[in-house]
């Protein structure tokens, strides 16, 4: 089975990010970045589905020069091989030109299933994935909780909302989003980081990238309401605490 | 024209809808492209119709094809797109429900329409041009956003963000036209089998009068003891953000989120949560929101009434002790 697994790579979820002068994007030079965490759960359920059926596991990724450490990464926990389709452009792309310069890199290589996480932890669009598999004309599905392959046909589990699920089967070649939580995430060995120093990353330019989206803005969230910062050592704010859900908030008997 | 394209499943409203419908009509207020119109596909809708007719709008368009009785991405694709190519709206307004991420993004593709997905709110206008509001960064940051172009666009919105209680309902119910959609049962290539539950949830958080929630910051699950103890001094439920129970520390029936449940406590504190979106529209509407977190800038301070700066670590303990004293 050939699997593709998409993935970006996103501002550590640890830092407060810093926007640069014009507040459109972030200072990318003071960033730090991680691999983001819902492909890491695609990237896993690739490597399980190789493990009961075969063939080859390659990731890809549509990014500035920065993003070859993130697939470093992906081939040090097992893939097979990398794509990188490389322009400093993708690094705030919409959706729409991400997909388009992923479909680029792909579509020439007839993958059996393309899988790639539910949403990304920078921009957040969840619409990745779903674009990708219209424009490589497959059948997809999102939100994934499990994945079984029967054949030429895939049944999956689908989260719905508020705790429900749905089954759904479709043909081969699909493209599927993951949830978070699928699977058990194994990171890399010391073996693995050796044997990825072999493995080939191969850059491709994008045919260009169009995005339809535009920030014009960045700025701190609205605040809805007005937050009390309760200060001091830890046993005096608890004390304070207590009190203020007592007295004030009267949350508490 | 604005149109707002509501979701049933089995005939049944989604109750969200109504937030699509309420921004909208706030959308047209601002724009003066109003009335809105409002959409509905499924198999039969004609009670989801009549329903959202008493909503302020110029019409409903019921669209049926038995092809669109069971959801499926392609089937709903194709009829939306026929529909939407139809109507040419200026906008059409989804809310950000697991259904629309599934298709809505296709839609948008089939049609080559730019799409703002999770948009909290308009903002500010950018040179004369109309901006999104939509949060980047788990949260930490708030995006203005313009759709390049002068074309149709898609928005869904996010839980929350549009209070279905600001829907203006008309003085008399607006009237309901019937489509026929021409959906291709053969061209759908999703065969999807009934919704069904897990386990029935033992546990229903929705009715918990106080939460304690727990998130990456107890990094351990051994830590968790830490926490129930809290939950026992308070009185309370203890329920988790999503990691937490992808990493099996407690059970998937008790996450808050919009994967999980959603709560409104008159109690909800938030131990070592950072407030993802993801996690924030689960408990947004508790009516008193603490946060213990080490981190000031985290988004969930943004919603508490109360925060506390520090190691959760440190002040867990001290509030046992605080609570475990006489009034």
């Amino acid at each position: 089975m050939k699997i593709a697994v998409c993935l970006k790579q996103v501002p550590a979820r640890d830092a407060q990010p810093r926007v640069n002068e014009s507040k459109t994007w972030l200072r990318e030079q003071d960033a730090t970045f991680e691999l983001n965490e819902p492909d890491a759960y695609a990237l896993e359920e690739g490597f399980r589905l190789r493990e009961r059926h075969g063939g080859e596991v390659v990731v890809c990724s549509a990014g500035p020069a920065r993003v070859a450490q993130a697939l470093r990464e992906a081939l040090a926990r097992g893939a097979d091989r990398a794509i990188h389709v490389e322009d400093d452009r993708l690094a705030s792309a919409d959706a729409f030109a991400v997909a388009e310069a992923l479909a680029g890199a792909i579509e020439g290589e007839r993958f059996d299933l393309v899988l790639t996480g539910l949403q990304s932890d920078d921009q957040g669009f969840a619409q990745t994935g779903v674009v990708l598999a219209e424009r490589l004309g497959i059948p997809h599905a999102t939100i994934i909780m499990e994945v079984a392959v029967q054949g030429d046909r895939l049944r999956v589990k689908r989260e719905l909302e508020g705790g429900w699920f749905q089954w759904v089967e479709m043909p081969l070649p699909a493209l599927l989003t993951i949830q978070s939580g699928i699977n058990q995430l194994r990171y890399a060995t010391l073996k693995g980081i050796i044997a990825a120093k072999k493995k080939e990353i191969r850059k491709v330019a994008p045919a260009g990238v169009a995005s339809r989206l535009r920030i014009v803005r960045l700025r701190a969230p609205e605040k809805t309401k007005q937050t009390q910062i309760i200060p001091g050592p830890a046993a005096d704010a608890a004390k304070e605490l207590v009190r203020r859900l007592r007295d004030e908030a009267r949350a508490i008997e | 024209m604005i149109l707002a394209v509501a979701e049933q499943r089995e005939g049944t409203l989604n109750r969200a809808s109504w937030e699509a419908i309420a921004a909208a009509q706030r959308l047209a207020a601002q724009t003066g492209l109003g009335p809105v119109r409002i959409a509905i596909a499924g198999g039969e809708v004609a009670a989801s119709a009549a329903s959202l007719a008493e909503a302020e709008c110029a019409e409903v368009v019921a669209l049926e094809a038995a092809a669109l009785g069971a959801y499926t991405a392609d089937g709903f694709t194709a009829a939306l797109a026929r529909l939407l190519e139809a109507e040419a709206p200026a906008f059409a307004l989804f809310a950000h429900t697991y259904q629309a991420r599934d298709f809505v993004p296709k839609l948008a593709a089939r049609l080559g329409w730019p799409l703002v997905t999770d948009v909290t709110g308009y903002g500010e206008p950018f040179e004369g041009r109309r901006t999104f509001t939509r949060l980047v960064f788990q949260g930490k940051l708030a995006a203005d956003v313009v759709a390049e172009g002068d074309g149709p666009c898609l928005v869904t919105v996010q839980a929350g963000a549009f209070p279905a209680d600001g829907v203006a309902r008309g003085a008399s119910p607006a009237p309901v036209r019937r489509v026929e959609a021409t959906a291709d049962s053969s061209a759908i290539r999703q065969k999807p089998e009934p919704p069904f539950q897990e386990a029935k949830q033992a546990v229903d958080l929705s009715q918990a009068s106080r939460i304690v929630a727990v998130g990456r910051g107890i990094k351990e699950q051994s830590k968790l003891a830490l926490v129930e103890e809290l939950a026992r001094a308070l009185g309370a439920e203890i329920a988790a953000s999503r990691p937490i129970c992808d990493a099996g520390w407690l059970p998937l029936e008790r996450q808050v989120g919009s994967s999980g449940q959603t709560v409104s406590p008159k109690l909800y504190l938030a131990l070592g949560i950072s407030g993802a979106i993801q996690h924030a529209v689960g408990m947004k509407g508790s009516r008193t929101i603490v946060a213990i977190n080490k981190d000031a800038e985290a988004p969930i301070f943004e919603l508490a009434d109360y925060g506390i700066v520090g190691d959760l670590f440190e002040v867990v303990p001290e509030l046992v002790k605080e609570l475990g004293k006489s009034k």
